[in-house]
């Protein structure tokens, strides 16, 4: 996929030095050849056309950006693409399967856990890593684990709720 | 929530003369109508991270561009070197403020009768205005190549709040413009001023109040963007963009960039939230259009956050003081009020033309009070530009929460208790229409009932007891009332106008030959589910199920001429206008039900999705019927098809209304205050979509929640400007953020078509007195009558142990200064 990424260069600076990476991102394996100062959400976006990653505040303060890395939620506008060289990247692309949707996602719109959309992926992911860590959480738990992720429009509540629903579904699957 | 209850409250409009019956409610909810908490359908794609956003467009051969801000709050721009930034590979075009003037685009004018430099000339007027953009191969490239710009300044003095913008010998901000002589940009009033005067002569009591409401940006999580997209051999402009207001901005662009109408074509795709902040036209909007007519291939320009925040559509920033005369019993005889209003460097608040300071004049609507008078001034300062209306009906946010601390302070002055005072002095439900003190004309409400409400889920007589018995511990509890109606959904077309345009909206309904549909709107949606609740109108008003009909908005090719999505005015204008089109639809369908049934149109009866003869009832044609038989049946000499356009243009205003209760503790120790409950009773009318509703209350609740505890923004004595990012610039997570608990009281508005009032705004506006009432109710005894907001733990301690108010009136002083 790195031959995408290299659209963007019309005419490719042979003084900038690049490197090669290979990421596991939605359990493909992708490979690009990238400048090292790339960071990881404009090589999901740009490179990997994985638009569901959004980046909102650039100071990793709003959680639109959160992609799982490792199974951990991180802010991928604040890490460098070639950090994740050899390691696996989930986005809200990789939530649902191939027929049916997550049970996180199915929550977020029986709740009505999201208005514009922009934080929803974001606050998705962030509330993975805390079901698959914690499968049945209190609602402080939820709201803890959902603090560094922003949200303008809902107030958050439907949100919470949305999670919960998640959880209470994933546990009777 | 898709509740069955729901059914009941639709049924219960029957006695309104809104809807039918109870049976035709029931069959509504399943078909997705009026009432029905339906699940949004652009759902779907959003939570599949396949949302279609400014940024996620990518175009063949697409260019990006970057802006260099000004690190000065006021300075002359000395010289302008761009040579390094030209050198390096990859960039294809630097633009000053020098080449735009060659080509009559330096300057711009804004939505209120003023200019704005889209990029500097001769001076910059505030920190992060714009000074030269750079249009490269990446994004990267793009910001090496600012930073590779050397810009030469001499600093000028700095303005920062309206006290030293009207000080005499002040430095003047617009020498640009020919006659302005100060920095004043306007003087306006309205109301009673001899009326008020006697009646402040005859007053027992007279209480005042004066308090600084801060400034405060909107911040949607999505940042300004577009991608401008000129193709010579069509002479074809396209500009994708984050607008609220598509057709605004088309008519801008064509008196701007002089580019005939029909050859501009506005998209606004998925907005992440809006909030105001996207009404106004920004430099990087015609940056961006000048760069891709130029260099005849797209450019793409993406706000970073600090950009947005430092540079776009700010709120608020205004300094209110007042007056309340008063009788000794709690009658209110007469209020009198004053604005100073910060506008930055450039007046460029998107308001009704007439109201210089939008619909401050709404205050007090609620009470019965014979007269009123108020003034307002507003000044420039080297500040971002911007006093647009952030989740507000133009400055009502600011009116209400004035009217409600003032409200407050003369209850505590008249040693009345809050409630009490308040329903002393509500309109009474017998008496509307009524003419606010203002002169607005308000024309239904039900303020008694709907305070009870709100005082009866809190527990108002507990609590009061509870407070008494914490304060004997040393415990600081305290408890703050909000109550308010305010006016939304703008125009009528007589009194409302921006720049000329009158404020009506649109609605156009094609019914395909299957009884499918689509529905276009001038409405832009920005995550309020207009995909969701417009179909549901249509659902109400011709029984094709909502999920047979498709909106899409925000496409000026497409779309009917609309002024778009802010003030709380999609519902009361455009869904008005959805509802109105409906009615031509089916007006148009009855003819073809009464040629499929063979009988005169006056013989034929409606029921919801259905025609059928009066004399016999099981004999009748559904509408999907009609559908089809409007391209393969219609009747000699009648035009085919089954379409048609609504402009609607509102006779008045809508005038939701709303009690906010909070109660809160605070600890005496550190300041900080913590939310216990948040009590939200709203009458917006007829809601269309309950859980669209309350998602949109509870939204707007964390807002006010957001400005009584936390964000604002603030400049110190040099106009830097603190809160240029989400590190400094508060925003409350799921954390901090409270619970809320949400009621309703339903009076329909009497002249909208299905009895719906606006509501997404309702909450920020009337939320913020409640917390900061309940804050000083909390700390009554220290005497303290203001805290500016945000109520910030050390403003709070301040108040509480020097037992003076606390202003937050920029400019701050720094630690480092």
């Amino acid at each position: 996929m790195s031959g995408l990424f290299e659209e963007i260069h019309e005419q490719p600076n042979g003084d900038v030095p690049t490197r090669r990476v290979t990421i596991t991102v939605n359990g493909d394996q992708r490979v690009a050849q990238i400048e090292p100062r790339l960071l990881l959400a404009h090589l999901l976006r740009q490179g990997f056309r994985l638009n569901g990653t959004h980046t909102g505040c650039d100071t990793s303060n709003c959680g639109a950006c959160t992609v799982l890395f490792d199974g951990k939620p991180i802010k991928s506008c604040t890490m460098l693409a070639v950090q994740a060289d050899g390691h696996e990247v989930t986005t809200v692309e990789g939530l649902a399967g191939a027929s049916e949707l997550h049970p996180i996602q199915e929550g977020f719109k029986d709740e009505h856990g999201l208005q514009c959309g922009f934080c929803t992926p974001g606050m998705m992911l962030a509330a993975k890593a805390l079901l698959d860590e914690n499968p049945d959480p209190t609602e402080d738990e939820v709201r803890w684990a959902l603090s560094g992720n922003l949200c303008r429009c809902t107030g958050y509540q439907n949100i919470v709720k949305s999670v919960l629903w998640a959880a209470k579904k994933m546990q009777a699957q | 929530m898709g509740r069955e209850e729901d059914a009941g409250t639709v049924g219960e409009l029957s006695q309104t003369g809104v809807s039918k019956v109870t049976t035709q409610a029931r069959d509504e909810i399943k078909i997705g109508g009026l009432g029905a908490s339906r699940k949004r359908v652009e759902d779907n794609r959003f939570i599949r991270g396949k949302g279609n956003y400014v940024d996620d467009i990518v175009l063949p051969g697409m260019l990006h561009m970057e802006i260099l801000r000004s690190p000065l709050a006021h300075a002359r721009i000395v010289s302008i070197d761009t040579s390094k930034a030209w050198a390096i590979p990859g960039v294809r075009l630097v633009l000053t403020g020098e080449m735009m003037a060659t080509r009559n685009l330096a300057w711009m004018p804004t939505l209120s009768y003023d200019t704005q430099a889209v990029l500097a000339t001769d001076k910059v007027r505030f920190q992060g205005q714009e000074v030269a953009c750079v249009i490269a191969d990446d994004p990267y490239i793009a910001k090496d190549a600012c930073e590779a710009i050397v810009v030469e300044y001499e600093a000028l003095p700095v303005i920062v709040n309206p006290t030293q913008a009207m000080a005499e010998g002040a430095p003047l901000i617009r020498d640009d413009k020919e006659n302005q002589q100060d920095n004043v940009i306007f003087d306006w009033e309205v109301g009673d001023r001899d009326g008020t005067e006697r009646a402040f002569a005859q007053a027992d009591l007279v209480s005042t109040l004066e308090l600084h409401y801060p400034r405060s940006h909107p911040s949607p999580m999505e940042c300004c963007g577009s991608i401008a997209d000129f193709n010579r051999s069509t002479s074809k402009l396209t500009v994708y963009m984050t607008t609220q207001a598509p057709h605004i901005i088309r008519a801008a662009v064509a008196l701007v960039a002089e580019l005939p109408e029909h050859m501009i074509r506005i998209v606004s795709p998925d907005l992440g939230g809006g909030f105001g902040n996207k009404v106004p036209v920004y430099p990087g909007y015609v940056m961006s259009i000048l760069a891709s007519i130029l260099l005849e291939r797209p450019v793409k320009w993406i706000e970073d956050k600090t950009g947005n925040l430092i540079s776009t559509g700010f709120a608020r920033d205004i300094y209110l003081r007042g007056e309340m005369a008063l009788r000794k019993d709690g009658k209110i005889l007469g209020v009198r009020m004053h604005t100073d209003s910060d506008h930055g460097a450039f007046f460029s608040d998107a308001q009704p033309s007439k109201f210089k300071i939008g619909l401050m004049h709404s205050a007090f609507s609620c009470y019965d009070i014979p007269s009123a008078h108020l003034t307002a001034r507003g000044v420039y300062t080297n500040k971002a530009p911007g006093g647009v209306a952030y989740r507000c009906s133009f400055r009502v946010t600011e009116a209400m929460f004035f009217q409600e601390r003032m409200v407050q302070a003369a209850a505590d002055d008249l040693g009345l208790d809050q409630a009490e005072f308040r329903r002393r002095n509500f309109v009474r439900d017998d008496d509307f229409p009524h003419r606010t003190p203002f002169g607005f004309l308000t024309d239904s409400g039900q303020y008694g009932k709907c305070l009870d409400v709100g005082l009866q889920a809190i527990g108002y007589e507990d609590f009061l007891k509870q407070k008494e018995e914490a304060k004997q511990r040393g415990r600081l509890l305290g408890i703050g009332i909000s109550t308010m109606t305010e006016p939304l959904g703008a125009g009528n077309s007589r009194e409302y106008d921006i720049l000329g345009i009158k404020m009506f909206d649109s609605a156009e309904l094609r019914v395909h030959m299957t009884g499918k549909a689509i529905l276009r709107t001038g409405a832009k949606t920005q995550g309020q589910g207009h995909e969701t609740t417009w179909a549901q109108i249509v659902a109400h008003e011709l029984g094709i199920p909502a999920e047979d009909v498709v909106v899409e908005e925000g496409d000026t090719d497409t779309a009917p001429f609309g002024m778009g999505t802010y003030a709380s005015r999609s519902t009361p204008v455009a869904g008005a206008a959805v509802a109105m089109v409906s009615r031509k639809v089916r007006a148009k369908a009855r003819k073809l039900a009464a040629h499929l049934l063979e009988v005169s149109e006056e013989d034929i009866e409606w029921e919801l999705g259905r025609f059928y003869v009066r004399s016999a009832p099981d004999n009748g044609v559904t509408i999907q019927d009609c559908a089809f038989a409007a391209y393969s049946n219609m009747p000699d000499g009648m035009e085919p098809g089954l379409e048609n356009v609504a402009y609607y243009d509102p006779p008045n205003l809508t005038w939701p209304f709303a009690c906010y209760i909070a109660t809160v503790e605070v600890d005496p120790q550190t300041g900080v205050w913590d939310v216990l409950r948040v009590v939200a009773v709203d009458d917006c009318g007829v809601r269309i979509n309950p859980m669209v509703v309350e998602g949109q209350i509870m939204g707007g609740l964390t807002e006010a929640y957001a400005m009584a505890s936390m964000q604002f923004i603030t400049f110190d004595a040099q106009g830097n400007c603190i809160g240029s990012n989400y590190m400094d610039y508060l925003l409350p997570t799921a954390w901090e953020t409270p619970g809320y608990e949400l009621h309703e009281v339903v009076t329909p508005c009497p002249h909208h078509p299905i009895g719906a009032k606006g509501i997404g705004e309702c909450a920020t506006v009337g939320g913020p007195a409640a917390f900061v009432n309940a804050v000083l109710d909390a700390i009554k005894d220290s005497g303290v009558r203001n805290i500016d907001m945000p109520l910030l733990p050390d403003r709070v301690y301040e108040a509480l142990t020097q037992r003076h108010d606390v202003s937050g009136a920029p400019p701050v002083k720094m630690d480092d200064q």
